[in-house]
């Protein structure tokens, strides 16, 4: 599907949507007017289609610096009654969450909707954590979508719901969900005409402790209201087939469920959960009494299982519960068909029909883990602080805090640049309780420009004023590399695509104080590794930036490099630096020889450390 | 009835897109269709899989040893994906490989490519082993290598779409510039499984 077609007109068109551009279709069918996100997998494709069509589609998008910051202008954009959108990954919301639970308290006077998109089994995150938590933790109402179709169409729905009761929305997903493509019909599209609210004070948007009290009481009620809509509506459906047992499904693993059962002729009552909080009480309850056994299907966390169990509690019923709990069904990563299969044979006896997989080959296979690209200016910074650290000699271990984006890769070997990562922004702060608790250990930690602007500036200012010492470098890639290649505060174009102030990095860490500063291309491999040297003998915070653009955005310069990369086998010495050492992924040895591959960037690091200069620029 | 397709390969090769038209021409013929893709690290080197179901399933996930059609851009990537067939399942592949960038790091060399068709062979009712690279080259364009594979799929007897249906997506998904190489990539490509 072109993307231009998301603002096609047409009502009643089908279309092959991935999850992601269902949820743009969705927005903007129901007339959004404000979108800012910070780019998360699997939710980024949503960013990267809003930024090429945003003008066009006359709504204002934004890349905000983080997750709170576009919850922050998503939530007060709504304040003068405008529809607006925000979406990020699961852990996304841990930065937004302090906004995000006072905008629940605040209200919005337009509407509001936040599309999260869970990830199980950590295809690309560090947890496996459950935004359906979150949802009740700062009472806001929650949607989970099984297919594109839903995700669609649940936007409209969780709108209404929005406008309605003047609260924020969630509509949780998962990589499943998200990166799904489905056949989508699409709705009635005109284009926004509506740019601009009004803030008015109502004297509730301030939730200071007398304030928040009467917020709170409101908020509980209004969820209590919210309750009812959600027993009453058409996203929670009981299909009843007569059967003593039932499986109470949500989200993508109501697919498995509804598969298994058709393929096998299972006969069970099936009650389909798309407006899960708050939970449909009255719903479950009826649901409960019509069923012996009753097995609970969600991914990750039992959330609807407890709230099953606790209905079950509160009225009496005797009907067997089974999920996660019970060990019917496993705690962690996502479900697939197999593991559904499984559960349901356990409680309904049917014959396993399934085609019998074949077993894998004994021929031991090589992995792809996946690596830094050919090229990629982490790699020389990586290589570089490598050598300086060897340099040392030292006798204890050194401390290379990380950060979340592509440099993460610098955790393999041989650069083992990463030894402790916790979130967006940490390798700063984690630097600062390292530097406090350590005496002898060396630290260089690493931080990617996006994150940098994201989460790196206030532990860099707590480390100068706490008088910390470690080396951070700023891998400023010019570019937020891991989602794919969206634009931040650094780079001189915002979200619309126009013109923007570009941040100075440089000015930035000059100004909270810290003096030792390099900026240097990290391909002058030789260069950086005297400046790490200089950096690790520096007492107190010293900062690199090793700036030099991403393949991503370089493709012009690379283009213009007029020579060839090539080894002169009568110079190679066979020490196999350039393999072992850099390990460029364009450098093999095939048949005891050196050799470049075609995916050769001629970044030309290789023909630095060559010590023979058997690796050479070839005009 | 539902005819499962399990694409896989590496970053870069053009599965998604593959997999889209595929998608794209079951929507135009009227029929159901589910896929899911998994990318995340794609663009630096890791392995790429979709699993496309044409007809009633709602879930985009192929069950262990319910793959139909398996469509290998890669030969150790189809040795890899094994566990989605079984003894009825047919196999296409690519015969030229990818080295892993990290090869020289790893206790495993690359297998040779012949085993790894013998392999295949001894595990599934049916196996064509193309050389898609050279298709592709021939055709006009490395990167047309896909459209070599969809044009072997499109000649398996089991497939369930027509080959004119394909074209047609093809010309609607692809740039016109490069559409005669791939229409050339993919007619050879089926040519090739007939």
């Amino acid at each position: 599907m072109n993307i231009n077609e998301l603002l096609s007109p047409m009502k009643g068109e089908k279309r092959f949507m991935l999850g992601n551009e269902a949820a743009v279709r969705g927005v903007l069918e129901a007339g959004v007017s404000l979108a800012a996100t910070y780019p998360g997998t699997p939710s980024s494709e949503i960013g990267d289609i809003l930024f090429k069509i945003a003008k066009d589609a006359n709504v204002y998008f934004e890349f905000s610096a983080n997750e709170k910051v576009a919850i922050e202008v998503a939530a007060s954009a709504a304040s003068t009654g405008l529809r607006t959108f925000s979406f990020m990954k699961h852990v996304g919301v841990n930065v937004a969450a302090d906004s995000f639970m006072s905008s629940a308290y605040i209200g919005v006077e337009g509407s509001m909707l936040v599309l999260v998109a869970d990830d199980p089994s950590t295809f690309s995150s560090q947890n496996e954590q459950d935004t359906r938590h979150f949802a009740r933790q700062a009472n806001i109402p929650l949607f989970e979508p099984s297919n594109p179709q839903e995700i669609k169409d649940f936007i409209h729905y969780a709108y209404n719901i929005s406008d309605k009761y003047n609260i924020p929305v969630i509509i949780r997903t998962t990589t499943r969900v998200s990166h799904m493509r489905g056949i989508v019909e699409t709705g009635e599209y005109t284009k926004n005409t509506t740019n601009y609210g009004e803030y008015k004070d109502n004297g509730l948007h301030v939730p200071v402790p007398e304030a928040a009290r009467v917020m709170h009481k409101n908020l509980v009620e209004k969820i209590a209201d919210i309750r009812e809509e959600s027993n009453n509506s058409p996203l929670n459906k009981i299909i009843d087939n007569g059967a003593k047992v039932g499986i109470i499904a949500s989200g993508g693993a109501y697919n498995y469920v509804a598969d298994v059962v058709r393929q096998n002729n299972i006969k069970v009552n099936i009650l389909k959960i798309g407006f899960s909080h708050p939970y449909p009480e009255e719903l479950v309850r009826k649901f409960l009494t019509e069923n012996e056994e009753v097995l609970v299907v969600e991914e990750v966390d039992p959330i609807n299982e407890i709230e099953t169990l606790a209905i079950a509690g509160k009225y009496n019923i005797n009907t067997h519960i089974h999920g996660k709990r019970d060990g019917t069904l496993p705690e962690i990563f996502e479900y697939t068909p197999d593991i559904i299969f499984d559960a349901l044979q356990k409680l309904s006896s049917f014959e396993d029909s399934r085609k019998v997989p074949n077993e894998l080959s004994e021929i031991p296979l090589p992995s792809r883990p996946a690596t830094l690209c050919s090229g990629c200016p982490h790699r020389a910074s990586y290589y570089a602080a490598r050598e300086a650290i060897n340099s040392l000699n030292l006798d204890v271990e050194s401390i290379h805090p990380s950060d979340i984006g592509c440099y993460t890769l610098g955790i393999a070997p041989p650069y083992k640049m990463a030894n402790y990562l916790m979130s967006m922004g940490a390798s700063v702060g984690t630097s600062c309780g390292f530097s406090k608790s350590t005496e002898e250990q060396p630290i260089i930690s690493f931080i990617g420009d996006s994150t940098f602007f994201h989460a790196g500036i206030p532990p860099l200012i707590n480390a100068v004023h706490n008088k910390t010492k470690f080396t951070l470098v700023i891998l400023d890639n010019r570019i937020t590399a891991m989602t794919g290649g969206q634009t931040n505060p650094g780079i001189p174009i915002d979200g619309m695509g126009d013109e923007a102030p570009e941040i100075s990095i440089e000015a930035l860490v000059k100004a909270i104080g810290i003096e030792f500063v390099r900026k240097i291309n990290p391909l002058n491999v030789d260069e950086m590794i005297d400046i790490y040297k200089e950096a690790l003998n520096y007492e107190g915070v010293s900062v690199i930036i090793a700036k030099y653009p991403c393949n991503l955005i370089n493709k012009q310069a690379i283009r213009e490099r007029n020579y060839q990369i090539v080894v002169d086998d009568d110079k190679c010495v066979h020490c196999n630096i350039c393999v072992n050492k850099l390990a460029c992924p364009s450098i093999n040895i095939i048949d005891g020889k050196i050799t470049i591959d075609q995916v050769c960037n001629k970044c030309g690091v290789c023909t630095e450390v060559c010590p023979t200069n058997a690796i050479y620029k070839k005009e | 009835m539902v005819y499962n397709i399990y694409i896989c390969g590496i970053g870069g090769q053009g599965i998604i897109k593959t997999s889209i038209v595929i998608g794209e021409t079951a929507i135009h013929k009227d029929m159901n269709v589910v896929m899911s893709e998994i990318h995340g690290m794609s663009q630096r080197g890791g392995v790429v899989s979709t699993e496309l179901k044409i007809g009633e399933d709602q879930s985009p996930i192929i069950q262990e040893g319910g793959a139909d059609l398996i469509l290998s851009f890669e030969p150790v990537e189809a040795l890899r994906a094994l566990h989605k067939s079984n003894k009825d399942s047919i196999i296409v592949t690519n015969i030229s490989p990818v080295l892993p960038s990290t090869i020289n790091q790893q206790d495993v060399d690359y297998p040779d490519v012949e085993n790894i068709i013998e392999e295949l062979k001894g595990k599934v009712s049916t196996v064509y082993a193309i050389d898609a690279n050279k298709i592709a080259l021939d055709a006009g364009h490395p990167l047309s290598m896909n459209m070599a594979m969809l044009g072997a799929a499109t000649a398996i007897s089991t497939f369930p779409l027509e080959k004119d249906d394909v074209i047609s997506i093809m010309k609607d998904n692809l740039p016109p510039k490069s559409i005669e190489i791939n229409l050339k990539a993919f007619e050879e490509g089926y040519n090739s499984c007939l």
